[in-house]
């Protein structure tokens, strides 16, 4: 404890590093996972493509990835860019599949209502399609900003650094201390970025929320109309 | 009160359906009428499939409704769709207004006409209001002035204002249903297209839906094209009533009344059913069935009766009708049991046609139809055997008219 008070601010720093390789690349790999997965839905072809080749992506090595980035981007190899480049790979080969899923999961009746009203494609899908596939999408956001915040990690084996280098440094040192404020920081960041995306979706998703709850809505609309009649 | 009046008025539809048919079937029939939607030749193959729709040529009258009517797999559906080109043909054209649509922009054409599905097809992430208002958006119309118009809508298809707040999820099917035609009238469109509206809500839900229908179509006159696999549903709404067979074929095409009166072949008589001449009675009035008197008892005249019970009924024929203070009907008393009140069968409105003085006399256990006025009070009864020599009567008249 008194180790974690000394070391403060420098935990933080590092949280703060983690966090930031962790969510850029979710936020960038959304904005790719999301357009592929609809050329994914409109295309037989692609559909198989696109899917294959994100099964292949996810599985070279973490480890290997951060190795060879550098000499395909021609980066330094103790850049932070290479971990968060590998980061969005992974997260669009993960997120790719999720995202069809939660495309798929608007009902087809809404789609055809949609269409049937004179929305065009591009619109329908901004404002029909993609918000009716928040929770499906959401869930799959959640398990890539895990196994995200897990992956960055790694990066400290190569001297990039995040909360995984309090676990390289204790372990050098043999210090477990350190190793176990590395874990802990970890698991609470992880933490942190799931409530923050189930709030999220809470909030982008409000016609879910009174689900089944027609005498709380109706109650609440009386009392919005009539509030005499409430507090009598 | 309120149970035995849902009882008697429940087995059929509103009070007026009758009159309605009977009244707008008849300008149909006549030859005055525009022409708004035109089917040229219209074919639509799937593939190597059979055809859906085979060689259809029609014309849908302006400002009346047409009804599509027949089994699944029959075309009516994908006929309907290629009006707003959900659907292409794959030959022939189709012409609104007189403009070919293949050479209006999809989405443009399509916002220029109502559509209304079955469960409603309401985006479920939008509000009421916001589901209401969408085609004005999309026509881009200033948000508050679309959401003030939406909010009219909802009190023209019979919603509170209160409603505009909610989610669909939050309504019952049938005002979901309501939704869905405000929402296909918000930006005032010619036409509309409705896809088995009232398929999904229950018989009680979709009788109420099926006359605020008429009542709308009777202030708005909108060209409708209507589609369902439900003849008696045809036959209430359609001045037009078109049969379509399996295959895509056009079986036949006429007034309601025609279709029921003289189907142009098996298939069509098969398809209207074993009661469509009992429907076909909707379209003649009862005017010449004569009302008798009958033997009233309010509930105070009841209880003293009770009180005398021991003292058998006084009359032979013995049913006694109960009636509350403003003279309308309760129910029957049996004169076998002269305590219980048997709950009463259909009402007969005096100027209704002869399939609900029929159904009257039917559905009552004293075998005496029971009339009432406007206010829905008590004028008398009505028996089957005059109500059915007015039946034969209107035969003869309209073999002599033919």
């Amino acid at each position: 404890m008194a180790w974690l008070v000394a070391n403060f601010s420098e935990v933080l720093s590092l949280a703060g590093l983690h966090l930031y390789q962790s969510v850029v690349p979710l936020l960038i790999s959304v904005l790719i996972a999301v357009p592929l997965a609809q050329l994914a839905r409109m295309n037989k072809t692609l559909r198989g493509l696109l899917l294959s080749a994100g099964s292949i992506l996810y599985t070279v090595p973490s480890l290997a990835l951060f190795v060879i980035l550098p000499v395909i981007l021609g980066t330094r190899i103790l850049d932070m860019a290479n971990v968060m480049v590998a980061l969005v790979i992974y997260a669009v080969a993960l997120l790719l599949r999720s995202t069809l899923d939660a495309l798929e999961s608007v009902d087809d009746g809404i789609r055809q209502a949609a269409v049937a009203m004179g929305y065009k494609p591009f619109m329908r899908f901004l404002t029909v399609d993609l918000p009716l596939s928040v929770p499906v999408l959401f869930a799959g956001l959640r398990v890539v900003s895990v196994s995200n915040i897990s992956l960055v990690s790694v990066g400290a084996l190569l001297g990039i650094g995040s909360l995984g280098s309090l676990f390289t440094d204790g372990l050098k040192r043999d210090f477990v201390t350190e190793i176990v404020i590395g874990i802990i920081g970890t698991l609470l960041l992880a933490l942190l970025m799931d409530a923050f995306l189930v709030l999220a979706q809470r909030l982008l998703t409000p016609w879910l929320r009174n689900d089944g709850g027609l005498t709380k809505a109706t109650a609440e609309s009386n009392s919005d109309d009539e509030p005499a009649v409430v507090s009598a | 009160m309120a149970v035995s009046d849902a009882r008697i008025s429940l087995p059929d539809s509103g009070t007026s359906t009758p009159q309605v048919d009977a009244a707008s079937a008849a300008p149909a029939a006549g030859s005055g009428t525009r022409p708004m939607i035109e089917f040229n030749s219209i074919t639509k193959r799937y593939l190597e499939n059979q055809p859906a729709v085979e060689n259809l040529s029609m014309t849908i009258d302006k400002g009346a409704i047409t009804v599509f009517v027949g089994p699944s797999g029959c075309g009516k559906t994908t006929s309907l769709r290629m009006i707003n080109r959900m659907v292409e043909p794959t030959s022939g054209t189709i012409t609104v207004d007189g403009k070919d649509v293949s050479t209006i922009p999809a989405a443009s054409l399509r916002r220029s006409m109502g559509y209304v599905m079955q469960s409603a097809g309401l985006l479920p992430h939008r509000t009421v209001t916001d589901n209401v208002a969408t085609v004005l958006r999309l026509n881009k119309v200033p948000r508050a002035q679309a959401r003030h118009r939406a909010e009219e809508l909802l009190d023209v298809v019979g919603l509170s204002a209160r409603m505009g707040k909610r989610y669909p999820s939050q309504l019952s099917g049938g005002q979901q249903q309501r939704v869905g035609v405000a929402r296909a009238l918000a930006a005032d469109p010619p036409v509309l297209l409705m896809d088995e509206p009232f398929s999904a809500v229950d018989p009680v839900v979709r009788a109420e839906l099926q006359q605020e229908l008429l009542r709308l179509q009777r202030d708005l006159a909108k060209t409708i094209v209507f589609v369902t696999h439900d003849i008696d549903e045809a036959t209430v709404l359609g001045d037009k009533v078109a049969v379509f067979a399996t295959g895509g074929r056009l079986a036949q095409y006429a007034a309601a009344e025609e279709i029921l009166r003289a189907p142009v072949d098996d298939f069509v008589a098969n398809f209207v059913g074993r009661d469509r001449g009992f429907r076909h009675l909707a379209f003649s009035t009862a005017d010449s069935v004569p009302i008798h008197p009958v033997r009233t008892a309010t509930e105070s005249e009841r209880g003293q009766r009770s009180a005398q019970q021991s003292r058998p009924p006084s009359d032979a024929a013995g049913w006694v009708l109960a009636v509350d203070d403003a003279h309308r009907p309760l129910g029957w008393i049996s004169p076998a049991d002269g305590s219980a009140l048997l709950p009463g069968g259909s009402l007969f409105h005096e100027g209704q046609t002869l399939r609900r003085a029929l159904d009257a006399v039917l559905s009552s256990p004293a075998g005496l139809g029971v009339a009432v006025d406007d206010a829905g009070s008590v004028t008398g009864v009505v028996k089957a055997p005059e109500v059915l020599a007015a039946i034969e009567n209107a035969r003869r008249q309209r073999e002599g008219g033919l």
